[in-house]
């Protein structure tokens, strides 16, 4: 019952810190105190969260190291774009349900996407599956490049030549190959990219306190062991792969929605490290730590904008120290003493209530 | 040795699926009934080695039977042949009565055959209770959607996995260390708590590997007590693999002697401790007086 309450209290607070991050933001906007380009900066972190979370269900809960993640997001963002075309065309004006409808488009699809590339990548382990993966990512970005979509009367047209190709009469281009897509309705908002967040957490940490998010541990703590007790091991192992395919495609959406434009190849092997680079700071399996490792990633360059010729290599400065400090023993041993102190703490409350609980009832 | 081998040569020869007379001592108790393991000339080849070959065994329903044989005799690669870690490169596993040709370890396990390991395998990072209830896998259903949605079924299912994850704890008294990480359990309690969550699965036969290796005697003792709790509380069959050959002499029914790869002796432990060729294998030809006699007494 106590470990209980602690999940439980772990989750809460995950979702708290979500929610009074988004009030803090807000009290700020009103009061004038975030700069323009920082508040252009709010819904690619909501997006970089929803990307760092899901991930994190790959490479911390699932334990593959996946590296293109990229790839399912682009697949995502393509797809709502489309999708967010056709219906706008088709009269749709709500900006709600435009946004809904693509972003559950999107995820249906990247979800879609991941399944199908998962079949066979989830045959290796290891580094075979990172470059699979990688390599899979790549694909889908070239294939990308190559794609030419239009909507007119008629409904939609495709083709991997080129636009005049489409044979369209009077219609609109949405997917122009390696120009991407282009006259995006600028629908993501700040609240949007939370709720998002809201629900990708959510998602994330449902699935990982489930039968089935124990099965998906279990294989990572212990294959032959998994095993030997009835999971099977291919299926969960799909199973977080293609549910973090999906809630990148959403992300995908919400980080496309925010532009006017985009091109295939924003969403390269960089972005899939670049997500990555939040998942493994932010810990392993650790959700909290990824948002607030997405949202700190993010902000950084912002804030160094004031010192312009250097902030690159300030923002490459904290990423070293970041990977590198906790790893120091000066480091460990500091982080040692006060776990202790707080042990004794929490075991000197503890001890009054166990004794009461030894003689009553229970 | 030879005439035991010529035994298992000449049938090969002749045919293959003869219906081979029980290898087993079959407790009276499970006459009449199917047994839970029949394995017809199991073996399989590592590169040009025949780390196991012409293994034929069949075991009661509910019989403890042992498996025993020096060191690097074959004894845990029999288990990861029974529990598809490894595939045979020929024979029959049959597990009450069902071919088990062409299964995945998972399929084994959902048809009954769960085990432990040699060295411990927990899912460290979790806590007893979960390893217990991911144990429990196959028992209590509830699917992605409910899970993720947090479905009544989902609710439904915790509850389950909570009630029968203590209740398999406390056949080992294990109830109260529920919420510890299993990694920071003592060696002994992670030893019991691989045996449980092997239980959970709902086994039919459970395949113990060493579970007395590392503990005193009087942890022993424990062991023995509770092997047979087991088996009389669940019905069910128990092969081990031991070195402690006063655990296997006191509670296996039937033992199995295993050396280089092949059955050297079946019989009760009255018989395997009279049979020459077991003392051969463990102690060296000619070992009249036992000199190195300390590892099998």
């Amino acid at each position: 019952m106590k470990k209980l309450s602690k999940t439980l209290r772990s989750t809460l607070s995950t979702y708290a810190l979500i929610i009074i991050a988004f009030i803090v933001v807000q009290v700020l906007m009103g009061a004038d105190l975030i700069s323009n380009s920082l508040q252009g900066q709010l819904v690619p972190i909501c997006a970089y969260v929803c990307l760092a979370v899901s991930l994190n269900l790959v490479v911390g809960i699932s334990g593959e190291l996946s590296l293109g993640h990229a790839g399912f997001m682009s697949v995502g963002a393509f797809t709502g774009v489309i999708v967010a075309a056709c219906l706008a065309r088709a009269g749709v004006e709500a900006e709600l349900v435009l946004f809904v409808v693509s972003a559950v488009a999107g995820a249906l699809v990247a979800g879609i996407v991941g399944l199908l590339v998962g079949i066979p990548v989830m045959r290796l382990r290891g580094d075979y599956l990172a470059i699979v993966t990688l390599a899979f990512g790549e694909i889908i970005k070239n294939l990308l490049n190559n794609f030419y979509i239009g909507v007119d009367n008629a409904g939609l047209h495709f083709s991997m030549q080129n636009s005049s190709s489409l044979g369209m009469e009077q219609g609109t281009i949405i997917v122009n190959g390696p120009q991407g897509a282009v006259g995006i309705d600028k629908i993501s908002t700040f609240v949007g990219g939370v709720v998002l967040v809201l629900i990708t957490v959510a998602v994330v940490l449902n699935l990982m306190h489930s039968r089935s998010g124990r099965a998906i541990m279990a294989v990572r703590d212990n294959r032959i062991a998994a095993e030997s007790v009835g999971i099977n091991v291919t299926k969960y192992r799909l199973m977080a792969f293609a549910v973090a395919s999906a809630l990148a495609g959403a992300a995908g959406v919400l980080y496309a929605m925010n532009y006017s434009t985009i091109i295939p190849s924003q969403f390269d092997f960089n972005t899939s490290i670049l997500i990555l680079v939040y998942v493994v700071l932010g810990g392993m399996g650790n959700i909290r730590g990824s948002i607030i490792a997405a949202a700190f990633l993010t902000v950084l360059p912002e804030l160094l904008r004031a010192i312009n010729d250097y902030r690159m290599l300030i923002y490459a400065v904290v990423l070293i120290l970041v990977m590198v400090v906790p790893n120091l023993k000066a480091y460990q041993r500091l982080v040692d003493m006060v776990r202790v102190r707080i042990l004794k703490r929490d075991a000197a409350e503890q001890a009054p209530a166990a004794a009461e609980g030894g003689e009553g009832h229970e | 040795m030879s005439k035991l081998t010529d035994f298992g040569k000449a049938r090969r020869e002749t045919t293959k699926m003869v219906p081979v007379p029980s290898h087993s001592i079959m407790p009276e108790r499970d006459l009449g009934q199917a047994p839970a393991l029949e394995c017809l000339h199991l073996g399989i080849d590592f590169g040009g080695l025949k780390a196991v070959d012409d293994f034929n065994i069949t075991v009661g329903k509910t019989e403890i039977c042992g498996l025993i044989g020096p060191n690097g005799a074959g004894k845990t690669t029999v288990f990861n042949l029974l529990t598809k870690v490894y595939q045979p490169t020929r024979g029959t596993i049959m597990v009450d009565g069902q071919d088990t040709a062409g299964m995945s370890p998972a399929r084994v396990n959902q048809l009954g055959v769960a085990r432990t390991f040699q060295n411990i395998r927990l899912f460290d990072t979790l806590t007893v209770e979960e390893n217990v209830r991911i144990g429990l896998h196959n028992q209590v259903k509830s699917g992605m959607v409910s899970d993720i949605l947090r479905l009544p079924r989902f609710w439904k299912a915790e509850r389950d996995f909570h009630e029968k994850a203590l209740w398999y704890l406390d056949i080992f008294d294990m109830a109260k260390y529920a919420d510890w990480t299993a990694g920071s359990l003592p060696y002994g309690a992670q030893r019991r708590l691989e045996i449980v969550r092997a239980l959970a699965t709902g086994p039919k036969l459970l395949l113990l590997d060493e579970p007395a290796a590392g503990m005193n005697p009087s942890e022993t003792a424990e062991l023995m007590e509770n092997i047979v709790k087991i088996r009389n509380m669940f019905n069910i069959a128990i092969m081990l693999i031991e070195h402690d050959m006063n655990l296997v002499m006191n509670i296996c029914e039937g033992i199995c002697v295993l050396n280089f790869g092949k059955i050297i002796a079946k019989g009760t432990p009255e018989e395997i401790q009279q049979n020459p060729q077991v003392i051969e294998a463990y102690l060296g030809a000619g070992a009249h007086q036992g000199e190195k006699g300390g590892e099998a007494a």
